[in-house]
Parts: C-alpha cells; structure tokens; sequence
C-alpha cells in the first residue's frame, strides 16, 4: 500500500472538500489507512488512477484455483515473519495421480487422498488438492485420468504436462472447475499461455535456471495478459527451497518487486525429503506442494505444523474451556483448575499425566491468558471460577469435594472456598510440582 | 533478460561463539571441541552471512528410564539401561554430541547422591570423546548440589551445565563458573525474559561466550508456533544488535513425545511409530528453521531426519 504522502501527489490538491475531507491531504490520509475510497475525488487524473491501482496491489498477487467452496486460495501475504502480522494463506498440498494408472485405480487413488482425514482441535485436516499427472504422453489416457479425478472429488485440481497439446485437450474438459495448469516454460510458453486464456485457467511456470530467468518468464506470460501466475522455483535441495523462496518474498513485500510476485509452488517428490520440502514450504513461503506420494504418518505431522504456523499470533491460543477427566478420572477425583491459554494448558495437563493420579481438569475461559497474567487482569476471579464450576457442571459430574488452585494465586482462596462451597487446597505454584503434590493429597 | 535487485540484509549483529568440550590441550580429554553460533544472518540463508558452524544434534541419555516411551526403548533395547552404552550407542547413530539428563537425582524419586550423578558423568565421559551437555532433574535445590559436584567431578571438560534461571541462577552459575563450564540460560518463551537471564548471568560473571540459551521449545501441536516465533524474534534482535541476545540458540525436542499424537493410537489411522518419530522430527526443523544451533533429542530415528535436514540445508545433498 502507498503511503499518504505517495497518494498525495496523484491528487488535484484542490481542497475542494467534494470527497467529505476537508483537504486533499487528509484525503490521501484516509485512503493510506484504507478508510476511504479513491472513486470519492472526481478529479483525480486517469494517470492518476492507474499509478495509484498499481502500487496498492498486493505485492504478491492473490492467485485462486479450483471452484466452489474448496478452491484455494494463494498469495496475498504481506509479511516476511508471522510474528509481524500473521500468515494469511495457509500452503496448500496435493498429491499427484499418475495418467498411466487403469481408469479405476485413479478413482481408488483419489478417494484414498481424499479419506486422509483428522480431526483436530475444532478443524479437519485433510489434503486441499488432486495433481494429475501426464506421464503417459497420450492426449486421450491424461484427459480421462484428469476427468476421472474429476468426477471422485470435489478438491481443486493440478494439471501437470509439459505439453500444451494435452494439456488444451485435458484442461478443456474440466474448464469449469479452474484447475492450475503446469506448466509452462521457455519453451512452450506462448502455446500453454494460449491455453490458460482460452480457458481461464492459471498458470505455474517452471525450467527457469534462476531468478533472473523466471522473472523473464513471468513478464512474458504476463505480456500474454495472463496475471494469475504461480512460480516453481525448480528447487534441488532443501537449501535452494528456503533461500529461493526467502529472496522472492523479501523481493515483494519488502522492495516491492513486482515480477515474481506471485505464490510459489514446491514439487516436492516422494520420501522423506518431499516431507521434509511440504514442511519448509509451510515455514518458509511456500504456497503449494505436491507430493508424489506421502503416508498418514507423514501427513499429520505435516497438517498440524501448518495448523501451528498459520495461527493469528495476534490471538492468544486458547483451548476450549470445559471440565476434562485425566488418567481415567472418576467420581471423588480432586479437580484442579487452570486457564484456558493453551500453553498452560498443555503444560498442566502433561503433568497431570505424569503423575498418573487420576483428577479432574478445569478449564477456566481466562480469554487466553496464562495464570498471572488473568490474575493481574482480573480474568481469574473466584466469580468466574465458580462460573466455570457451574456451567460445567464440575461438582455433579466429578462428585469431587476437593478444589485445587494454581499456588500462584493462592491470595483468592479464602474467598474461593467461601462461594465454591469447596475444600479449596493450595497447589503447587509451578506445574512441575504437581506430580508430587497429586501423590501427596491421595 | 530481467535483472533481480538483490535483497542480502545487511545485519549489523553476529552471534558470539560458544566452544563445546575440551581437548587435551586444555586439560580435557574430549577428541575435539565442537563450536557453535558464530551466525551473520538469518538460519541457513548463505547470501546473508555465512552459517560458520553447523547445528549439532544432542542424543538423550537418561539415569533414570521412567519418562522414556517404550517405542525408545525399543530403538535402543539393553544399551539404555546404562548411560555408558546409551551414549554409545547414540555415537554410533550419528549424534554430534551427548545430553545427560541426571533425573536418577530427583529427590522425589530415587534421590540418587550428587556424588552417585557425578561418576556417571565422569563413566560416560570416559565412554565417548564428545562434549556432554550435563542436566539435573529439574528440582531446584537438588540441582543446585549436583551442578557443583559433577562441576568438580570434572573440572578440566568444559560441560554445558544446565539450567540457570531466573529465579534460580546463582549456585548452578557458580558451580559452572568455578571450573570454566559453560551454562543454559533458561527463559520461559519470552524475548525479554531471555534477553534478562542473560543480564543477570553476566552481571554475576558468567562470560559471554560461555552463556547458550534456550528459551523453551514447544513441541509440535503444543504450542509450537509461539516458541516458532520467539526464537525467530531473539535472533533477529540480535542479528540487528542486541548484544545480550547474540548467544547460540539451544532447543530440546523430546517433549514432542508427550504429544497426544506420539504417544497413542489414533482412532482409524495406522503408523503410530512412524506418526512418532515425524513428530519430534518435525519439531527439530522448526527449531532449525527458526534458529537453533544444538537440538537435544531422544529418538535416533528422528535424529536421522533431522540430520538429513541439515544436510539438504547447508547444500550439502
């Protein structure tokens, strides 16, 4: 986004106030913090305009593929760390089908992708897209295995040939779902370009040797007036992967170079260094990967590090706040409580766990604050403890008498025991001592 | 043809050396020392200063077998009854270098003697010549103890003693100081925290090049993001000149095997042991890819993939 003073000079600086901004300036304010729109001054110029639409793009372009409510979304991010702001478009992975496979085998293979599926704190989890490949360099074998892929699942498609023949007789017959075709390089770009126009598809380029190369690429494709473009880089090693794909997000959204500005896409194979790919790819800027072939095992791992670096940094992690039964806990089990941070959470839990007594886990809905910090901000009160007491229905499902409180705010007990009606026991202030403490009570 | 600008950062901090171990030379009987930090950039990316010193991956060796998942056992089978074999073993599978956790000390478990710990050191000194990292149980006071005496069990070695932390610093420093060991600072996930136990520890002595820090790695799906985000924010600040941030970077990864996913079956989906060893894996990228320079680990198999990682990101496959 241009700044203020950026904006500033494409305006009339007529002051004339017909925008509902007193000056010209404070117009160019509004619209830099997107508050206003440009369309309000009737007198910017055309030139203007067009300056204005092309350095508030997003400095890497926002690339969709796929149709109905499972397209994927690529791109648009605008930080080089999560912590900065967040990372918006969770990388997408695919996993590739072989043409050469029996019309039946590509449906079972689909279906198989598509059955990976785990559930996990509230979200599944699961692969986003189908990659099929021409690997037969038959026209009539990849256009059946893209169209039987096709009719077994609902996920957005990869179109993988190097040949814009194949490529126009397969992308044709699943137009309608917008499938990404890749890919084009030096030297079928004009014809697989005529192909992605023709039918509104975009595009993945790839054999370019280095950056330089590639953003040769991208310029021509764009010359061809395709704008959605996806980049594979073509990386050999897991070092070329990072340091490819650092250079080309610092590029965009630090020096606002626009040439290849656009999601990037790891072929990352099969074995343990595709995993390996898929998740620097997660970390490190990556946008699509498609893997050749993948396990469940593998694939867990590589979901919930996804699931971990695409969380808002800006919202503390929070786990649903409720009663929870550890080690089997049964009526009469102490209950202790805690917060709903998730740290503190996992913390406590695991060492619940360790003690392998069983108790009962409250979770208090502090709003994501750890212990202290909910105490401090009065969001751990004896009122919103015996709140959490109550609409979980602690004391009836547990049959418990006994309430344990983190030691570190042992100050609200008196006043705890008091409303909760509970014998309120003073824990350990240090998860690590709860182990011991459990033994002790029992 | 399109010409690229180039985008190298031009990072006004590097991260101090820390030497691990010591060799005859100085007294010690380790084959080599083993030097890490020492960074101009960013993790792995070479055109933003040189990494000098690889990341080094620490095998787990415990006194004390109650935390350790039977799936490990199984990897190692009789050599982890002993920690002289354990470390042993963990040599031959490729490990740069030995963490020994001395949980047998707990005194609410064994309550082993400080002196009892320190012979192990000293057994599994003789065993290997790599350097040791040496832990104690996590219980405060007992720690204290034991830091001082293995610190004096053997005094010429240059140990990683851990752990200093705020609230408990000064006797394990001291105990460290005394014979030229070196020392974990400790903070509780948090840029400032970290910066300030290194404060305490060099206001109270402790050389620079003798401070690694860990600012407490989340396993994956327990958080790992934040600790993803804290360790990347700690070497960026020093990177841009935080001299009291620019120590190398230590993470211990075996608690990805508490997770819920490593350690039970999960309804309609196989490969719990594969599902396992991935895990504390992918915990140990994360903690490379966000700036670690010695990874303590439990599971050789994970181990593995992880050395294999730092290969492919050094170039070097």
């Amino acid at each position: 986004m241009p700044t203020a003073i950026e904006i500033f000079k494409h305006l009339p600086k007529k002051n004339c106030g017909k925008c509902n901004y007193p000056t010209c300036l404070a117009f160019a304010m509004q619209l830099a913090n997107s508050k206003a729109k440009l369309e309000d001054c009737p007198f910017v110029s055309e030139e203007g305009k067009a300056a204005l639409a092309a350095s508030s793009a997003p400095p890497i372009r926002l690339v969709r593929f796929g149709s109905g409510q499972r397209a994927i979304e690529m791109g648009d991010e605008t930080e080089i760390y999560r912590h900065e702001k967040k990372f918006f478009h969770p990388t997408a992975f695919a996993v590739a089908v072989s043409d050469q496979l029996p019309k039946d085998e590509v449906r079972g293979r689909v279906e198989a992708i598509r059955s990976v599926r785990f559930e996990r704190v509230g979200q599944t989890l699961g692969f986003d897209s189908i990659a099929v490949k021409d690997d037969s360099g038959d026209p009539s074998k990849f256009a059946s295995a893209v169209e039987e892929a096709a009719s077994a699942c609902d996920l957005p498609l990869v179109l993988v040939s190097s040949s814009p023949e194949r490529m126009k007789v397969a992308a044709s017959k699943v137009a309608a779902r917008r499938p990404l075709l890749y890919g084009a390089d030096q030297r079928n770009l004009a014809e697989m370009a005529s192909v992605a126009r023709t039918l509104g598809c975009p595009m993945a380029l790839t054999g370019a040797k280095d950056l330089n190369e590639m953003a040769d690429l991208a310029a021509k494709a764009k010359a061809t007036g395709l704008e959605d473009l996806v980049l594979d880089l073509g990386s050999k090693s897991l070092k070329d992967q990072l340091e490819g794909c650092s250079k080309v997000r610092k590029l965009s959204v630090k020096k606002l170079f626009r040439g290849l500005g656009y999601p990037i896409l790891v072929d990352a194979g099969k074995g343990e260094e595709a995993v390996l790919k898929g998740m620097l790819a997660v970390m490190k800027y990556g946008s699509l990967v498609i893997f050749d072939d993948i396990s469940e095992a593998q694939a867990l791992p590589l979901f919930v590090l996804r699931q971990n670096i695409y969380t808002d940094p800006q919202v503390p992690i929070q786990v649903k706040p409720g009663l929870y039964p550890v080690n089997g806990a049964k009526e009469g089990a102490p209950i202790l409580f805690t917060t709903n941070f998730s740290l503190t959470y996992f913390t406590v839990l695991a060492d619940i766990e360790k003690s392998k007594v069983p108790a009962w886990l409250l979770v208090v809905d502090s709003e994501g604050l750890s212990v202290m910090t909910a105490f401090s901000a009065g969001k751990l009160t004896p009122e919103i403890v015996v709140k959490a007491l109550e609409s979980s229905a602690a004391k009836e499902r547990s049959g418990s008498e006994v309430l344990v409180m983190p030691g570190m705010v042992s100050r609200m007990s008196g006043k705890l025991q008091e409303l909760s009606g509970m014998r309120v026991v003073v824990g350990p202030k240090e998860s690590s001592g709860i182990p011991k403490f459990l033994k002790n009570l029992s | 043809m399109t010409e690229v600008p180039v985008t190298k950062e031009k990072w006004t901090g590097k991260i101090g050396v820390v030497s691990l171990g010591a060799t005859a030379d100085e007294g010690g009987s380790r084959a080599k020392k083993l030097a890490i930090g020492g960074e101009t950039g960013m993790p792995f990316l070479s055109y933003e200063g040189a990494m000098v010193n690889r990341p080094l991956i620490a095998g787990e060796v415990l006194d004390y077998l109650e935390e350790l998942p039977e799936q490990v056992r199984k990897e190692f089978q009789a050599d982890c009854e002993d920690p002289v074999t354990w470390a042993k073993a963990w040599i031959s599978r490729g490990a740069d270098l030995i963490c020994l956790k001395l949980h047998s000390t707990n005194p609410e478990e064994l309550d082993r003697s400080p002196e009892e710990a320190a012979q192990t050191v000293l057994k599994v000194l003789r065993a290997v010549d790599v350097p040791l990292i040496v832990y104690g149980s996590g219980h405060e006071e007992k720690d204290a103890k034991v830091m001082e005496v293995v610190s004096n069990a053997a005094p010429k070695e240059r140990l990683l003693l851990g752990q200093a932390e705020e609230s408990a610093y000064k006797s394990v420093s001291a105990a460290a100081m005394a014979n030229d060991h070196s020392i974990i600072s400790f903070a509780n996930l948090d840029v400032n925290l970290s910066k300030q136990i290194n404060i305490l520890l060099i206001d109270f002595g402790t050389r620079k090049d003798r401070i690694v820090l860990d600012p407490l790695f989340a396993a994956l799906g327990m958080g790992l993001e934040y600790s993803y985000s804290v360790m990347e924010r700690i070497r960026l600040a020093a990177l841009m000149g935080d001299s009291m941030l620019q120590v190398p970077l230590i993470c211990d990864t075996t608690s990805a095997w508490k997770a819920k996913e490593a350690s039970e079956e999960l309804e309609g989906h196989d490969g719990l042991e594969e599902r396992a060893v991935w895990w504390e894996a992918t915990t140990g990228l994360a903690a490379l890819v966000s700036g670690a320079d010695v990874l303590i680990m439990r599971s050789p198999s994970s181990a593995g993939i992880v050395r294999r990682a730092i290969d492919g990101l050094s170039g070097g496959v």
